[in-house]
């Protein structure tokens, strides 16, 4: 990353376009941060930061249960009240970080692992014909929801948070195969492709070389909005009871155990729900800053 | 004559830099003005300036006063601008494919401009009158043009669209943006040729903005030279070209004509990308010749005390100046041929009893390009094309976009599949041989891409690029060639683990011919190696590739569009249409005394920059 973001901002610009190049007027200049970016990073650190701080601490015990003081509203003792077993919602919550951010990360790197193998091995076979089947094959895999295959794995291996992590990055390992893609067919249609083979270097050297350092900027949008689905899909499942089993803490199962008692105790329903959309919501914006930070379009005028 | 457009210390800034340092131009009425300049000159910036159509983060100071309105075009604001463009003010621009609607058919978007300035008559009427623009322009069947869309028509056909456009309302002025710089030459010739006619018989000015001084010669009353947003010389013409005034314009007049001096080789402008102050020092540029070959002989005697910037800092420098005007053991010149008009294969550049080191035999390369519904159609980029390359030999290969001399170059170094034929390189076959036995090409013969921007990995460290095609070597040694290779483009050592983009346009190409050079191949092939290159820069790179043919013992097959550039390259040309050669010989022959109607048809249809002291 810290090579990425020290580049393009040096250029000299204009300078040294070519004669058959674009002259109509400046460049936007890249710029280091914008918004987007500001707001999804700090939204996605607060929640990391949570996640690691419940390692260690949380008000509560979180699994500790207290039938005489269950439904309560928010005190001093218990910052956001207490759920229908008496145990502290705040110390859920915060303990709750930890299975969704891990879901995430699992399960893009298992998207990112299927894919962009997948995805170069796609473009660079398109020629042959086999890349036309690879990304048929892809078709079928992107057509099968991933709530499905959660369902169809937990019913086999029985309900964990390993299901979950594997089968959603199975599901959004489609998308990542169509971005890889269709950066590599980019990066194969460059001159520095063709120099590559006129050099005597083969499609693996090619493919490490040239197409994942050009392509990375464009996985790293994905996988950040990929980010965001997991920890939505994660929820979900938690909620079916597809996901994490109990008793460890969860986001979408603290949902469920809400639903029961939405007309006793209301903000128990709130404070779930506000956790995921606040992570979502961070994912989204980091992963809208980094497009625009990393806009391939940009690197390849620079 | 009376004045028409009054610019006086125009001024473009971007945010704190300023790109335009205060120029100041005048267009008489009817009188055609070259603007000319390098990239980064700023030539396109005052175009937009003066239209309104300046990018948002750029400011626009000064005056530009157009005779018979009241108010300054800089601040006319976007609307009062709109109502002029297009009806007194007009552009052209260099690329008419992206300047074109695609999706709307070429008349109504010439109707179009009919009508929103003002057109009575209707939309009937309008698109009659689009017909007859579009006939103006010399467009065949101009009905059928009318209804056809962008991309059905060929490149000169839609910069003809443009020009029906631009001249639609008779504009009191045209501005033109390079509109021939993305044409071949034949077509450049006859889009200039109706350029100049339409704006004579409307008495049009026209500002006409370029790099290449062989078109502003043939087509322009007066120039003004602009370098790095500044007026370094302006006036008519035939002062300006016969007796530049300064330094600047004297050099960018003798790289233009690829003067050489004394000793053969091509003059040279140290350091000209790099200055960013208005004014050069004359101690900068290395000549002063003029644009005529005859001033040749009074440059020698400056040329010699500047040392050119290409030369390796070596003593291998020595061993070049030596050998430079008469290369030792130069092959033997092949004969001039022409195509024959039997059917029967004919190898050009041909000597019996020779083995030649490149052996092309009755090439071919079809691409069948499916179709959705029906049959799939065969187009021939190559046609049985046979011609030989001796050792040490300097073949170029000219010939238009289509020609298929790119394709050419890729069956050659084994980028792409022969349909039929053989390519012998030093005796050894390499059609039909899967890619992963042809090591032994990647040792003979290495490319060097026209577009040094795109052959370049951005991601890539320069050691890296460089050492890419060297197998099975330690990292140490490695570095070592790179360095020694570099040394030997003239770039520093200190470039080794510094990024592509750091570097301007000519020092990108100097990497890739290190690249190019790094296995010691005996075959160089360049396709169109120095067609991206600013003029000034352009000499110093095919005095590189020069002396790099002479000091390695390459050979040289140099594909390019620019006829000069071949005839100052090489010694032996071939010339290419319609995916056949057509005629083959030595350079100065086949220039000279062109045997086939399309050589010919080329030759005289290259703008020259030589008409203009005549």
């Amino acid at each position: 990353m810290s090579a990425t973001t020290s580049g393009p901002g040096t250029t000299s610009g204009r300078g040294t376009t070519s004669g058959r190049g674009t002259t109509s007027g400046g460049r936007p200049t890249t710029r280091r941060w914008n918004a987007p970016l500001l707001v999804g990073a700090v939204m996605v650190a607060a929640v990391v930061l949570i996640g690691l701080v419940s390692l260690v601490w949380t008000p509560h015990d979180p699994l500790v249960t207290d039938p005489l003081h269950r439904l309560q509203g928010p005190s001093p003792a218990h910052w956001l009240g207490t759920d229908g077993l008496g145990r502290d919602a705040a110390s859920m919550l915060i303990a709750g970080t930890r299975v969704p951010l891990l879901v995430g990360l699992v399960a893009v790197l298992i998207s990112l692992v299927l894919g962009v193998p997948f995805g170069i091995a796609a473009a660079m076979t398109r020629q042959g014909g086999a890349g036309l089947w690879l990304m048929r094959w892809n078709d079928v895999v992107q057509a099968f929801p991933a709530l499905l295959l959660a369902m169809v794995l937990a019913a086999v291996r029985g309900p964990s948070t390993w299901t979950a992590m594997v089968a959603l990055g199975i599901g959004a390992a489609p998308g990542f195969v169509r971005v890889t893609r269709a950066g590599t067919l980019q990066v194969l249609s460059r001159e520095y492709a063709l120099a590559a083979r006129a050099a005597g270097r083969g499609p693996l050297y090619t493919a490490v070389r040239h197409v994942l350092p050009n392509v990375r900027s464009m996985l790293i949008v994905q996988a950040s909005v990929g980010f965001a689905l997991a920890v939505l899909a994660e929820a979900a499942l938690s909620y079916l009871g597809l996901g994490t089993p109990p008793p460890t803490p969860s986001w979408g199962r603290m949902l469920q155990d809400a639903q029961a008692f939405l007309y006793v105790q209301p903000l128990l329903i709130v404070w779930p729900g506000v956790a995921i959309a606040w992570t979502v919501l961070g994912f989204n914006l980091l992963g809208d800053g980094l497009r625009d930070r990393l806009d391939p379009r940009l690197e390849a005028a620079a | 004559m009376s004045t028409l457009l009054q610019v006086s210390g125009l001024r473009v800034q971007s945010g704190p830099r300023e790109l335009l340092h205060g120029i100041d131009l005048r267009v008489e009425r009817g009188e055609r003005v070259g603007l000319i300049g390098e990239s980064g000159s700023g030539k396109t910036l005052t175009l937009l300036a003066l239209m309104g159509l300046l990018p948002e983060a750029l400011r626009a100071t000064g005056a530009a006063r157009l005779d018979g309105e009241d108010r300054d075009l800089l601040t006319l604001g976007d609307r009062a601008s709109a109502r002029l463009r297009g009806r007194r003010v007009s552009m052209v621009f260099q690329e008419p494919m992206t300047a074109l609607d695609p999706l709307l058919p070429v008349g109504r978007q010439v109707a179009e401009i009919l009508t929103l300035h003002g057109f009575a008559g209707g939309a009937r009427a309008a698109r009659g009158r689009s017909v007859e623009l579009l006939d103006g322009v010399g467009l065949p069947d101009p009905g059928a043009a009318a209804r056809a869309y962008p991309h059905e028509l060929s490149g000169g056909q839609r910069q003809r669209v443009m020009l029906a456009m631009a001249m639609a309302n008779t504009p009191d002025l045209l501005l033109a943006d390079e509109p021939t710089t993305a044409l071949d030459v034949t077509v450049q010739r006859r889009v200039l040729d109706l350029m100049r006619e339409q704006v004579a018989r409307s008495g049009t000015s026209l500002v006409f903005v370029t790099h290449d001084l062989g078109i502003v010669a043939d087509l322009c009353d007066r120039v003004v030279i602009l370098r790095d947003g500044a007026v370094v010389e302006e006036g008519p013409l035939d002062r300006v070209f016969s007796a530049p005034q300064h330094p600047y314009t004297r050099s960018l007049l003798a790289v233009s004509a690829l003067a050489t001096d004394a000793r053969g080789r091509l003059v040279t402008v140290v350091d000209l990308g790099s200055g960013t102050t208005g004014a050069v020092s004359t101690g900068a540029v290395s000549t002063g010749a003029g644009m005529t070959g005859a001033a040749t002989a009074a440059a020698g005697t400056q040329a010699t005390g500047a040392v050119p910037a290409t030369t390796p800092a070596d003593g291998s420098a020595d061993a070049v100046v030596v050998t430079a005007p008469g290369r030792p053991a130069a092959p033997q010149p092949g004969p001039h041929e022409v195509l024959p008009d039997q059917a029967a294969p004919h190898v050009f550049n041909h000597l019996p009893g020779d083995a030649p080191l490149l052996a092309v035999a009755e090439l071919r390369r079809t691409y069948v390009r499916p179709h959705r519904i029906g049959r799939a159609t065969h187009v021939q980029a190559v046609r049985d094309v046979s011609f030989e390359v001796r050792e040490g030999q300097r073949f170029g290969v000219v010939g238009e976009s289509g020609s298929g001399k790119s394709t050419l170059l890729r069956l050659v170094t084994g980028l792409d599949q022969a349909t039929a034929g053989s390519v012998r390189i030093g005796g050894r076959e390499v059609v039909g041989t899967p890619e992963r036995a042809l090591g032994w090409l990647r040792r003979t013969a290495q490319i060097v891409f026209q577009d040094p921007m795109g052959s370049l990995d951005p991601r890539m460290r320069i050691a890296e690029v460089v050492t890419e095609p060297l197998r099975g070597v330690g990292a140490d040694e490695r570095r070592a060639r790179a360095a020694e290779v570099l040394d030997a483009v003239g770039l520093p050592a200190t470039a080794l683990d510094r990024y592509p983009h750091q570097f301007s346009g000519g020092q990108r190409q100097r990497i890739a011919i290190a690249r190019a050079v790094v296995t010691r191949p005996q075959l160089l092939v360049a396709d169109e190696a120095v067609s991206s290159l600013d003029v000034s820069v352009r000499a110093q790179v095919l005095n590189l590739l020069s002396d790099l043919a002479d000091e390695y013992g390459l050979t040289l097959l140099f594909v390019s569009h620019d006829l000069a550039v071949v005839r100052r390259t090489c010694d032996t040309v071939a010339v290419m249409n319609e995916g056949r050669i057509v005629e083959c010989g030595p350079t100065d022959q086949v220039y000279e005394h062109p045997l086939h109607p399309y050589t010919a048809e080329l030759v005289a249809a290259a703008p020259r920059l030589r008409a203009a002291g005549a």
